[in-house]
């Protein structure tokens, strides 16, 4: 018993040993670590030779972030390897707070996020600057039958503040007077409304929530904008297949999803009225002009909410999406790739982004755009 | 009189016990097929939707983006078998000994301890596991590794190997054991050479239990193994798995990688169902071995 | 143990001393493998646990105790409290072991004392291969087959039927607590039928046969002898199965419906804390916010220690019941 005894005074004390080493690294786990140690080149990639084009012996950068971009960028990194062979980009989906905690932390070499960063998110990543890559656009997608019986393919035009009043609740059958006057052609049936919204955190509930507050000063105060919100009414699935199964299970039902997953997997959408009161439909050309709207305004910063445009021609609810990186680099031979990457992005490399339903920055926001990465450095130097 | 009448009752009686005992054994019958079905709707349904991508090419091709035909899960294949082999590497060992010691000692503090916390630790979220990993391994090396996904899956298999285990070892009849300490055999001896053999059967379920639960799971891998589209067996680079792969195809926008999830899907089912035959078929064979000596 | 003998046989009285004394010291060394593991595991359990505490401290002086019965989840308000997500957590796992036990030992039955020996290991292969299924598997397939085809006219069935009952209020919606529970109860299945078909399987013969030699049916004989006998294993799996549904993510989510609503209904939306994190912690965008999440895990983790001592009370006194019954 004795002995029993003395093994576990020594064991527990091996544990808090085991415990305080665990716990020295964690003060803040996954977000951003106010404090981090800058030397550290970030992630895994050996830097062999860079002229060897050896598969083995290729440069890797690492990135992180929001799953919205991930399928153009993994097509990206996929058809830049034939332009240079001699890199190898690796990007992951964990979310674009995930993205900006680990391109703050340095674990990952570039980051990329929906939303925005604040003040506070910049000050803890000295140096970070946001690159606008390309925009999405987001549709309102119902389930719907009319007075007949028969399903409702047409679109149903949503005026401008009765998005915002559908999800505060204030309008709860889908034949409202102000859903039937904008929508004459149409038999709305008096069936509630069934709100479907976003459960997860993400960048489309972010600029859906923006939009809403631009729009009605009921929802700013009461709700408000951010990645995930307090609903007021409805029902939360997860990501845009959650949302989308949701609306296809409840006849009544309506979710605001990605313009790429409507139309990818062919579902009813429908217009939003815009700032000048005009139903355009959420077209390239209507993003673009939406983003040529602000984009004068973007300043220093590139990155701009450009949700309840003013443009008569422009979609109403769409955002950008950024890559983050840090104006002056460590490692220059990644620096480099990375630059050059991205210069290719913005021209060779919009004809994929087209091709994924995704909208490419208008002329005047890339000019912009490219001016700012060339200005970056490299331990000082300019590349 | 009476004497017919209490005949007569116990007849009904009897009757009555052998529906009822008729009656539940068929409900059990029914309580596997309930069971069966699910599986195998789920299989003709990831069959159905990515059935066409099961092919040669998909267990030897690289990924390929949306809108490049062709491609494969090559990378997560092997990941998989990496990441998920290295955890049990750690997992299983700690649990087996773990678990003799509980099964030794169920009332010692200790003892009640680990049983607590195996419990506790079931029914903590991967996600939170993913996130306990991150801390322990990625942030002190500042990168992602395969290493860090096989540490967080390690940890999440403890429970339900340590359980079974220890609740089949607490089965093995205790002559077996006074046996071999009787003739002399030391306690480890006992332990590894009688006590492990004879609960083999229940062990296996509790590895395979616990490899089919981490050989899907998600969350803790995007925060340690990462991801990563070409093909790597370095520990300490970022490692493609096939949950994670499934995952990412799942939620995009494009029905061409819907399909790829459900093929990919298919493909985990598939290799967990082979380990566990050849495990079974390992356990058999050892087990008529140790009969026959 | 053949060494032994040779030894014995073989060697002087010195020898043998020498040989005992290293299997003892062999021994020792076992004692302490053995120790260190049991640590490892605690340790390892005690560390998670310590993390979460250390990582939530902005949350837990924010709100203070109030933060378990606060009914508000506002990331722009940083407004944050837990009761929706303990509710339905506790809800969900319940209803889903309540669906799971019963039809979990039914196969264990079949599998271990009815099914044809040729019938009996593929049957075991095919019920563990639903532990297999990822968790994002069960929650598309859930979501857009097996709650529209099965799950909704059940539901819209006891709702025209039992609606009078707070437990069935409608609306009825696709997605809510009992479509969630349904697929955990698949999810949680393989655990407690595999476990506890090794544990029947691992009774001695001696016990059945006893029993049938007192003119017991089968099942009285399984019901009355072979699940007290395996009562600590099965109670083990169905708390290896809690587990499960304590922390299950993906497939819940998607099917739940992801709603802070505190009615009795089952067929009511609902939110689980696992959800909850696995929801918004990718996201979180300032410390509080995530401080709260993982706060929520905190809670989840007390909750699961709290919910295994109660279920540790009760083994311990049905135990207690039937050793002085079966047993004497």
């Amino acid at each position: 018993m004795f002995k029993l005894k003395t093994a576990i005074a020594f064991g527990v004390i091996l544990a808090l040993a085991v415990i305080v080493s665990a716990c020295a690294s964690n003060a803040a786990p996954i977000t951003a670590p106010t404090s981090a140690p800058a030397a550290t080149p970030a992630s895994g990639g050996v830097v062999a030779a860079p002229t060897s084009p050896a598969a083995s012996g290729a440069l890797t950068v690492n990135g992180a972030g929001g799953t919205f971009p991930y399928p153009l960028y993994s097509r990206w990194f996929y058809q830049y390897a034939t332009v240079d062979p001699t890199v190898k980009f690796n990007y992951q989906a964990i979310g674009s707070g995930g993205g900006i905690a680990q391109i703050t932390a340095k674990t990952v070499d570039f980051g990329a996020s929906d939303a925005i960063l604040n003040d506070s998110q910049l000050q803890a990543a000295p140096g970070l600057q946001m690159f606008p890559t390309v925009a999405g656009a987001i549709v309102p997608s119902y389930n719907l039958k009319d007075t007949d019986g028969n399903p409702i393919t047409a679109t149903i035009k949503f005026p401008r503040t009765a998005l915002a009043d559908i999800y505060l609740g204030k309008i709860k059958k889908w034949n409202d007077p102000v859903l039937t006057q904008a929508n004459p052609d149409i038999k709305l049936p008096n069936k509630d409304i069934i709100v479907v919204h976003r459960s997860d955190g993400s960048g489309t509930t972010f600029i859906f929530t923006d939009y809403l507050s631009k729009v009605s000063a009921d929802w700013k105060q009461q709700v408000g904008n951010s990645t995930s919100v307090q609903w007021p009414v409805g029902l939360g699935g997860k990501g845009n297949e959650g949302v989308s199964g949701v609306v296809a299970q409840n006849e009544g039902a309506l979710g605001y999803i990605e313009l790429a997953y409507a139309l990818q997997n062919k579902l009813t959408y429908g217009l939003v009225q815009n700032k000048s009161g005009d139903y355009v439909q959420p077209t390239t050309a209507a993003v673009q002009s939406a983003m040529a709207d602000f984009g004068t305004d973007m300043g220093d910063k590139l990155a701009i909410s450009i949700v309840d445009a003013p443009g008569k021609t422009s979609w109403p609810i769409s955002g950008y999406t950024y890559i983050l990186v840090y104006m002056n680099q460590t490692d220059c031979a990644k620096a480099q790739k990375l630059t050059a990457f991205l210069k290719w992005a913005w021209s060779s490399g919009t004809q994929y982004a087209t091709e994924l339903e995704y909208i490419p920055l208008p002329d005047a926001v890339r000019t912009a755009v490219l001016s700012k990465l060339g200005q970056i450095t490299c331990n000082g130097k300019p590349l | 009189m009476s004497q017919a009448m209490s005949l007569r009752a116990s007849r009904t009686r009897y009757a009555l016990r052998k529906f009822i005992n008729t009656l539940m054994l068929s409900l059990t019958g029914l309580a596997t097929l309930f069971a069966i079905i699910p599986l195998v709707w789920i299989v003709v349904y990831i069959t159905r939707e990515g059935g066409r991508y099961l092919s040669v090419d998909f267990f030897t091709q690289l990924p390929t983006p949306v809108g490049v035909p062709g491609g494969g899960i090559v990378n997560s294949l092997v990941g998989s078998l990496i990441v998920v082999g290295i955890a049990c590497l750690i997992a299983i060992p700690i649990s087996l000994v773990a678990a003799l010691y509980v099964a030794d000692h169920p009332t010692t503090p200790l003892g009640v301890l680990v049983r607590f916390s195996t419990d506790v630790l079931s029914g903590v979220p991967t996600i939170v596991v993913g996130m306990f990993a991150y801390a322990l391994v990625v942030l002190p090396q500042r990168h992602f590794s395969a290493l860090a996904g096989s540490v967080a899956l390690a940890v999440i298999m403890v429970p339900p190997v340590l359980r079974t285990t220890e609740e089949m070892l607490k089965l093995v009849p205790r002559n077996l054991r006074e046996g071999s300490l009787a003739l002399g055999a030391s306690n480890w001896k006992t332990s590894l050479q009688v006590l492990l053999p004879a609960a083999l059967n229940g062990i296996v379920t509790g590895v395979m239990l616990g490899i089919a639960r981490v050989a899907g799971e998600t969350a803790p891998m995007i925060f340690t193994a990462f991801g990563n589209p070409f093909f790597n067996t370095d520990l300490s680079q970022p490692i493609a798995t096939l949950p994670q792969t499934i995952f990412v195809y799942a939620i995009s926008p494009y029905q061409d990688w819907h399909a790829k999830a459900w093929a990919t899907a298919f493909v985990l089912i598939a290799a967990v169902l082979g380990l566990n035959i050849a495990a079974r078929l390992l356990t058999w064979w050892r087990t008529r071995r140790l009969r026959l000596a | 143990m053949s060494v032994i003998v040779q030894a014995k046989k073989n060697a002087g009285v010195s020898r043998w001393k020498t040989l005992t004394r290293r299997l003892e010291h062999g021994d020792t060394i076992f004692r302490a493998l053995t120790i260190l593991a049991a640590l490892i595991v605690v340790v390892t359990v005690g560390a998670i646990g310590l993390q979460l505490w250390n990582t939530s401290a902005l949350s837990r002086d924010k709100f203070g105790w109030g933060f378990l019965i606060g009914q508000d989840w506002n990331p722009v308000a940083q407004n944050f409290g837990a009761l929706p997500f303990i509710y339905g957590t506790l809800q969900s796992a319940l209803l889903a072991l309540v669906l799971a036990v019963p039809v979990g030992l039914g196969i264990a039955i079949f599998l271990s004392e009815l099914a044809p020996d040729w019938l009996r290991q593929p049957l075991g292969f095919l019920v563990e291969l639903l532990a297999a299924v990822p968790s994002v598997v069960y929650g598309l397939w859930g979501l857009f087959v097996f709650v529209p085809i099965f799950v909704k006219p059940i539901a819209d069935a006891l709702n025209q039927g039992l609606g009078f009952i707070p437990l069935f209020q409608g609306p009825v919606f696709g997605p809510s607590r009992f479509a969630a529970s349904l697929v955990l109860a698949i999810m949680v299945l393989p655990t407690i039928s595999a476990v506890s078909r090794d544990v029947f399987l691992a009774i001695p013969r001696a016990q059945r046969e006893a029993a049938l030699a007192l003119g017991a049916t089968r099942w009285e004989m399984i019901s009355q002898v072979l699940v007290p006998y395996g009562l600590s294993g099965i109670l083990g799996a169905v708390i290896l199965g809690l587990g499960r549904a304590l922390g299950e993510t993906i497939a819940v989510t998607m099917l739940i419906g992801n709603n802070l609503d505190l009615t009795a209904s089952i067929l009511h939306p609902g939110y689980t804390m696992a959800s909850l994190i696995v929801n918004e912690f990718t996201e979180a965008t300032y410390p509080l916010y995530l401080q709260a999440l993982i706060e929520i895990a905190l809670v989840l983790f007390a909750i699961t220690l709290l919910l295994n001592l109660i279920a540790r009370l009760l083994i311990w006194r049905v135990a207690r019941r039937t050793t002085t019954e079966a047993r004497v």
